[in-house]
């Protein structure tokens, strides 16, 4: 389903939770709604799904308007965050609720829920009450009950905030290779970033009620339009005064200007490791973590915290120890503009062409 | 000394519940078997328990419905105001904080035939206090909150979701509320249901204040028991208290198993 949002507001007593939010989804797509808890993300949700009205703004569905329209009406699918499912009902009577609702033939229904159970590996299950489930597999009651009446547009509310982290990482990649397979829009709200840019095809990063940047994860990985957009998504650093690091001098010059470096832009080492010492700063190595597959170095210069990842294979760094650091790159960002910046002395200033 | 008290309120027990029991029933067949039988067919004693029968019937119908809404309404109407909600859920405790005595003294103020509104009523035929609408009222005022207590949590408990995930798969409110709602609480409403039926068996002071306890047209079981007693008819007292007794205990008997339904 193709939709389009416009002009969206809504306001709960004196709070703002949505305001203008504008975009549009282009059929088959998977859309993650991703941004902090309170961000508004799940007000969008459920005006699209027609269980919140807009206080003002348009909601359109193959480009005809549905604000008027009933959530019954709408050809929705919903998965809600703690699932939802009927209680008393077995797995295959929650599955068939929808169905039934809209008057199918009895026989068509058993086809249909054969096919469900099918699809989201619940074979040997459809007798089982919620309560005798796990909580993978009663995400995927919930997803199977919301697919029932072939909805053509699924969303999804925090669909694996309840459900432990390993668990969670087959049921994102069960979910993406589900609905890639049905070619359904679904929108989903997610907090956690790992998970969006792991499963969207577009993000979607909410905050404060607005939309702040809307892109592939690698578009708002990369360029990043609003400092909001640049501090939330990776684990950046923000450096108040970015004049003082090596190669960004230039960054100084216009006031007010801050940067955002995150650790995958910083390199650090011994001083042997690096082609280019003239770029790198000194700094002196505070905390070493271990991560399993690398190390997270903690490091300092001056005053400026930054971190940092080192592989294993590299000598291991010792707390306290002098190294030098290279800074790549930064995000830089004013009260006006926004842009990013490669460290200036990185290219060798005196080539010498043998 | 841990014993000692163990026995001690098992003496209690006994002295208050046991007892009681034990002597209404001896009581009842003081003369055998034909005192008993004499006691509950005599004519006054059909028609206070007829009377009663009819009250809870009544009672119970119009108490399960309007309370099962007002439940929901509380519950689930955000239309209403935060404001407004927690008055009325104070206002639903009432009956309980009132002696029911005053309770029935209120409608005969209220409605009573010296009352603007009760000598309207009479003059187009109707009469509340002192004739069955009156007890009726009344014990709808003391039973009032019973239903609409046992289903409160339960709502609370289950939130809306489920109902919200039925409307997204197409369902309407009678619909929901059949499919998705009901299965939840329908044992607290039978438990609440239980509840209304033993209060309204027992129910004295509001319907003896505003029945008038008028021999053959407002006399209630317990009304009657009250005024045998006045009487010294202690046989046929002991016998229509045993009918409610009776009564009672197999109510209990089946809340208990509505209980351990609703566990589920």
């Amino acid at each position: 389903m193709h939709v389009e949002v416009r002009g969206l507001n809504k306001r709960f007593g004196e709070f703002q939770a949505v305001s203008n939010v504008e975009f549009t989804i282009g059929k088959g797509q998977l859309i993650g709604l991703l941004g902090p808890s309170g961000g508004g993300k799940t007000s969008i949700l459920r005006m699209l799904a027609g269980l919140e009205s807009p206080d003002s703004g348009d909601i359109l569905f193959h480009g005809r308007k549905v604000n008027g329209l009933p959530p019954q009406e709408r050809g929705i699918g919903f998965v809600f965050q703690n699932y939802a499912l009927f209680k008393h009902m077995t797995v295959a009577q929650n599955i068939a609720f929808g169905l039934e609702v809209k008057k199918w033939p009895k026989a068509k229904i058993k086809e249909r829920i054969a096919e469900l159970v099918e699809l989201t590996g619940l074979v040997g299950f459809e007798k089982r009450y919620p309560h005798q489930l796990s909580g993978g597999q009663r995400q995927r009651v919930a997803f199977a009950r919301a697919l029932a009446p072939e909805p053509q547009l699924l969303l999804l509310d925090e669909p694996f905030a309840a459900i432990d982290a390993k668990i969670r990482h087959e049921l994102r990649s069960w979910l993406r290779e589900m609905i890639d397979r049905l070619g359904i829009t679904s929108i989903f709200v997610t907090h956690d970033q790992d998970e969006a840019i792991e499963v969207a095809d577009q993000i979607m990063i909410i905050n404060k009620g607005r939309l702040e940047q809307k892109g592939t994860p690698r578009e708002i990985y990369q360029d990043p339009q609003t400092p909001f957009v640049a501090s939330f998504i990776g684990e950046s650093t923000l450096i108040e005064d970015i004049g003082q690091l090596r190669g960004f001098a230039d960054a100084a010059a216009l006031g007010g200007t801050k940067g955002l470096v995150r650790p995958e832009y910083v390199e650090v080492g011994r001083a042997n490791e690096f082609a280019l010492l003239s770029a790198t700063e000194t700094g002196t190595v505070s905390h070493i973590h271990f991560r399993g597959s690398e190390w997270l170095v903690e490091v300092k210069i001056g005053d400026i915290k930054l971190t940092t990842y080192r592989s294993l294979e590299k000598p291991a760094l010792h707390p306290g120890e002098e190294v030098h650091v290279l800074v790549h790159r930064a995000y830089l960002f004013n009260e006006t503009d926004s842009w990013v910046t490669e460290n200036r002395l990185k290219v060798d200033p005196l080539p010498v062409h043998i | 000394m841990r014993k000692l008290w163990i026995s001690a309120t098992y003496v209690i027990f006994a002295l208050l519940l046991g007892a009681p029991i034990v002597r209404i029933a001896t009581g009842a067949w003081a003369d055998g078997w034909s005192g008993f039988a004499s006691g509950i067919t005599r004519p006054e004693a059909q028609h206070a328990l007829l009377m009663t029968g009819m009250i809870v019937v009544i009672v119970t119908v119009i108490n399960t419905l309007f309370g099962v809404m007002l439940a929901l309404y509380l519950v689930r109407a955000p239309w209403l105001g935060k404001q407004l909600r927690r008055v009325l859920n104070s206002i639903v405790d009432l009956p309980f904080a009132v002696s029911p005595v005053i309770g029935g003294l209120m409608i005969v103020l209220l409605l009573g035939p010296d009352t603007v509104i009760g000598s309207l009523l009479s003059r187009s035929g109707i009469d509340i206090v002192y004739a069955l609408p009156g007890m009726v009222i009344a014990t709808l005022f003391v039973t009032f909150p019973l239903i609409i207590r046992e289903v409160m949590p339960v709502l609370q408990e289950i939130g809306d979701q489920q109902e919200e995930a039925a409307q997204m798969l197409g369902a309407y409110p009678w619909t929901i509320f059949w499919r998705v709602t009901w299965p939840s609480i329908q044992w607290s409403v039978v438990y609440g249901v239980v509840l209304t039926v033993a209060r309204t068996l027992g129910e004295f002071g509001a319907v003896l204040v505003v029945s008038g306890n008028i021999l053959f047209r407002t006399q209630t079981a317990t009304t009657l028991v009250y005024q045998d007693v006045e009487n010294f008819n202690l046989t046929a007292a002991n016998a229509v208290a045993l009918v409610l007794a009776a009564g009672s205990v197999a109510l209990l008997l089946f809340m208990e198993w509505a209980k351990s339904r609703r566990a589920r």
